[in-house]
């Protein structure tokens, strides 16, 4: 296991570093630079003034210099400093690191156990009005378009029944400490979170009803029925613990997506999320906070893979051996 | 039987439906069973005859869809039929236990082999947790594996298969069932293992006076175990009676018909003429890394070690050995779907295992395999006439010609008129003569045919092994037959080599090695086969 944990971590450093070596060459391919952007906000498109700010973000300097520049401070752990913002980038990051971490983890905590819960409810009574109906709600929400889902949740939620606030991450300015300032951010987050939720949630109903009924074939599920088990023990113990292996790789492969950010949600609900930051980073061509979300997103989507790796060992006795 | 004691199990009567638009409106058709305390009955018939059907009905374990129509089932006093799911819950594991064909399945792979079998106890709420794994430590002791402590330890992928079939049996025996149901047990399994456990159910039976009702296709297998036959066809139970009676002196046409199919071991060739030498293969040896990577060291398997062996023109070479011998890998080598770690392998004296592009393709017609499995080796999204059209189409015949070619060569297997059918409106004799047309089509020399009728019924096997007797002498072919059923390779072999882990332990003409081997492991393979003091006696 040691051995197998030091392997991946070899093979995430080299990974992120031809992530981060990639992203910088394609971001100096894209068109326009941060001093012009700069330049014009300021209403000063003076040439003299271009190359001076040029030349204070070392934009003039070769390309190759720039790029060992930036990895190779990368490498030290500083993710650069963020003009536009007149912050370092780290800063900015984990300023809205919390926001994507709560986002993402309700609304995957969610999905996943309410869509395995869904899937095996459909899979019990396949073929009956119950199971029509979970799978046709689940490709409902699979196939509405994420902000117009959003859009609408709002207008119901908000605007027409006014239950819930329809952005933001808590109350502006209102001094609330404690439980009642958690309150206040869940309260915040219920929307968000199912929207996001929702979407991964269905995906999860249909594989871990597929992946239900492909196992209640197998041979041993015959064997567990001759040996007179009760059949919720079966269901649990047997069907479900083979049936979700499936489901943890899809789940995995979602963790990294969603801790990277989810740019819509974010955009739509404007939550202080990397998601945004990354957006608002775009639009400004700000380099260093782009490439510095990009960094931290690959790493955590790695990250995400090597924990969905090891408890795919832990439930899976097989892996272990090859 | 002049005295005889109240039976375990009754049947009656028993139909059983299947859903509409079946191949026909019933299963099983007004048959009758007796399985008696101390007894074994064989029930015994082709795929699709019922028996598996009556042993589920049984143990109320019949698949969704098909039901019981009539008739009457009755262990002891108890009538199952009457039997709400609660109630037969109550039984299965506890009255009657059942064990089943595919050890590699029959076990959940993500949980302990003591998990698996203390369960059995808390289905029925017997014993503590702690006595539950003392107790599947003395079944696994008492079924004979070697280290039960290990084995009770292990997750089933880290046993052999008939390890698993051990650890099969010693869950069904967990709560001493009257009854025992088991189907096909040991068809999965390899001649030696299978002797071992037909032995091992023979002994337990007899020490807990368990009534044993053995569904097999196998003759052979009900020779070693059976105490009472009943021959089943399309549902009816077309002949039965004592083991003796019926084996030695068969009354029904269908039951002499499945005896005379199974090969007999005394027809053996006894000596192969000298023929002018087309394929060599020199020192060849196959080793596979597993595993490794950056940090771990990988492990090496040797799975054929240093075999040398000529095929003459005309010849059929068999190559027998249990799983794990090497002689697939071998086989797979020979068609260079995979290369040689060491060694050189010559058509013609032409070596092929350097061979690369055109030079290489140009040889690959020339060595044709013919596939174990008749399900999974036809792509089910393709019509069989275009994938045995595919080769010629790839070697360059235009494909009309080659679709014609497909055409007639699937007459010429016994499958006229059916190029334009998907694969799953086959049987898996008709899929395997499709497969037989498949490698045909390159109009190859040698065919490798890696275990080519092990999947198949007997009659149907006897049929298929005819017709690639009759296509090797009309197109002059050699032949490659890999198997591990040495009755098929005694039957139609010239010259047998037997492997044992990767190597070559014996090679000479069929009859020699059946006759009189001299390997001691070629001995204990043919000791294993099972009928075989039967098959002597009516020789």
């Amino acid at each position: 296991m040691l051995r197998f944990l030091l392997g991946r971590l070899v093979k995430i450093v080299l990974i992120l570093l031809a992530i981060t070596v990639l992203n910088f060459c394609l971001i100096h391919m894209a068109p326009g630079d941060p001093a012009l952007v700069m330049a014009g906000e300021a209403g000063d498109a003076d040439p003299k003034f271009l190359a001076q700010l040029r030349t204070q973000f070392g934009l003039d300097q070769p390309f190759y210099v720039q790029l060992w520049a930036y990895v190779s401070h990368v490498l030290m752990g500083d993710l650069g400093y963020s003009y536009r913002q007149q912050m370092p980038v780290s800063t900015l990051i984990l300023q809205r690191l919390p926001a994507t971490l709560i986002l993402s983890i309700t609304a995957f905590a969610l999905s996943l156990g309410l869509g395995v819960l869904a899937g095996v409810v459909a899979a019990a009574r396949q073929g009956r009005w119950s199971d029509s109906l979970i799978s046709a709600v689940a490709l409902l929400f699979y196939a509405t378009p994420l902000f117009w889902m959003a859009l609408m949740a709002v207008l119901l939620f908000s605007v027409q029944l006014d239950w819930l606030p329809a952005f933001g991450y808590e109350q502006a300015a209102s001094g609330l400490h404690g439980l009642a300032r958690a309150f206040d951010i869940a309260r915040h987050l219920v929307l968000p979170a199912t929207t996001l939720g929702l979407f991964f949630m269905a995906t999860y109903v249909r594989i871990t009803r597929a992946s239900m009924l492909e196992v209640n074939r197998l041979d041993f599920v015959k064997t567990a029925r001759a040996k007179g088990l009760k059949p919720s023990v079966i269901q649990r113990r047997h069907v479900l613990r083979n049936a979700i292996l499936p489901v943890v790789t899809l789940a995995g492969l979602h963790a990294g997506q969603l801790v990277g950010g989810a740019v819509l949600i974010e955009t739509v609900f404007a939550w202080p999320g990397i998601g945004r930051l990354m957006f608002e980073a775009l639009q400004s061509r700000d380099y260093n906070t782009l490439l510095g979300v990009f960094v931290v997103s690959s790493a955590l989507v790695l990250l995400f893979n090597l924990i969905t790796d090891i408890l795919y060992r832990i439930v899976d006795p097989r892996i272990r051996a090859s | 039987m002049t005295d005889t004691p109240s039976p375990s199990v009754t049947i009656d009567h028993l139909r059983i439906a299947l859903p509409e638009g079946a191949d026909r409106p019933y299963a099983v058709d007004r048959v009758d069973f007796r399985l008696y305390p101390g007894k074994v009955l064989c029930v015994v018939g082709e795929s699709g005859s019922g028996k598996s059907m009556s042993a589920n009905a049984l143990m109320g374990l019949l698949p969704e869809g098909v039901r019981v129509a009539d008739g009457r089932i009755r262990l002891g006093d108890t009538d199952i039929l009457a039997q709400d799911e609660e109630g037969m819950r109550g039984l299965r594991g506890r009255r009657m236990a059942m064990i089943f064909q595919e050890p590699m399945s029959a076990l959940n792979p993500l949980m302990k082999i003591a998990d698996q079998i203390a369960e059995v106890f808390e289905a029925h709420n017997l014993l503590r947790p702690a006595e539950r794994r003392a107790r599947a430590l003395e079944l696994l002791t008492e079924v004979g594996l070697p280290d039960p402590a290990r084995a009770a330890a292990s997750y089933p992928h880290q046993l052999s298969g008939g390890q698993r079939q051990r650890v099969v049996i010693a869950m069904a025996l967990a709560l001493e069932p009257e009854v025992l149901v088991a189907d096909e047990p040991t068809t999965a399994l390899d001649v030696t293992t299978q002797a071992q456990i037909l032995e091992l159910i023979r002994r337990l039976q007899v020490d807990h006076n368990m009534a044993v009702m053995f569904i097999t296709h196998d003759f052979g297998v009900v020779a070693e175990i059976a105490d009472h036959v009943a021959v089943m066809q399309l549902g009816r139970v077309v002949e039965e009676g004592p083991a003796d009676t019926v084996l030695r002196n068969p009354q029904h046409a269908y039951t002499r018909k499945l005896i005379d199919a199974i090969p007999k071991l005394g027809a053996g060739r006894a000596e192969a003429p000298e023929r002018p030498p087309l394929l060599t293969v020199e020192g060849v040896s196959k080793t596979y890394h597993l595993g490794g990577g950056l940090f771990a060291k990988s492990r090496k398997v040797e799975a054929v070690r240093d075999i040398s062996v000529t095929l003459g023109r005309g010849e059929t070479l068999g190559i027998v050995g249990e799983s794990g011998s090497g002689k697939s890998s071998l086989g797979r080598c020979l068609v260079r779907l995979q290369d040689v770690s060491a060694g050189r392998i010559a058509i013609d004296g032409q070596d092929m295992t350097r061979l690369q592009g055109a030079e290489l393709r140009a040889l690959r017609r020339r060595v044709q395999m013919i596939f174990q499995d008749p399900f999974a080796s036809l792509n089910p999204r393709i019509r069989v006439g275009r994938a045995i059209a595919d080769g010629p189409i790839a070697y360059g015949t235009p494909v009309a010609t080659a679709m014609a070619e497909a055409e007639a060569l699937l007459e010429r297997v016994g499958l006229p008129g059916t190029a334009r059918r998907f694969p799953h409106e086959f049987s898996g004799g008709q899929r395997q003569r499709i497969g037989i047309a498949r490698a045909l089509a390159l109009k190859p020399e040698v065919i490798v045919a890696d275990e080519a009728v092990s999947a198949l019924d007997v009659s149907i096997q006897a049929q298929v092994l005819d017709l690639l007797d009759e296509l090797k002498r009309e197109l002059g072919l050699s032949l490659i037959f890999i198997t591990h059923d040495l009755r098929v390779a005694a039957q139609i072999c010239d010259r047998v080599m037997v492997m044992q882990k990767g190597a070559c332990v014996e090679l000479g003409p069929g009859a020699q090695i059946f006759d009189a081997p001299a390997h001691a492991y070629t001995r204990s393979l043919i000791d294993a086969i099972p009928g075989r003091d039967w098959d002597q006696s009516a020789a």
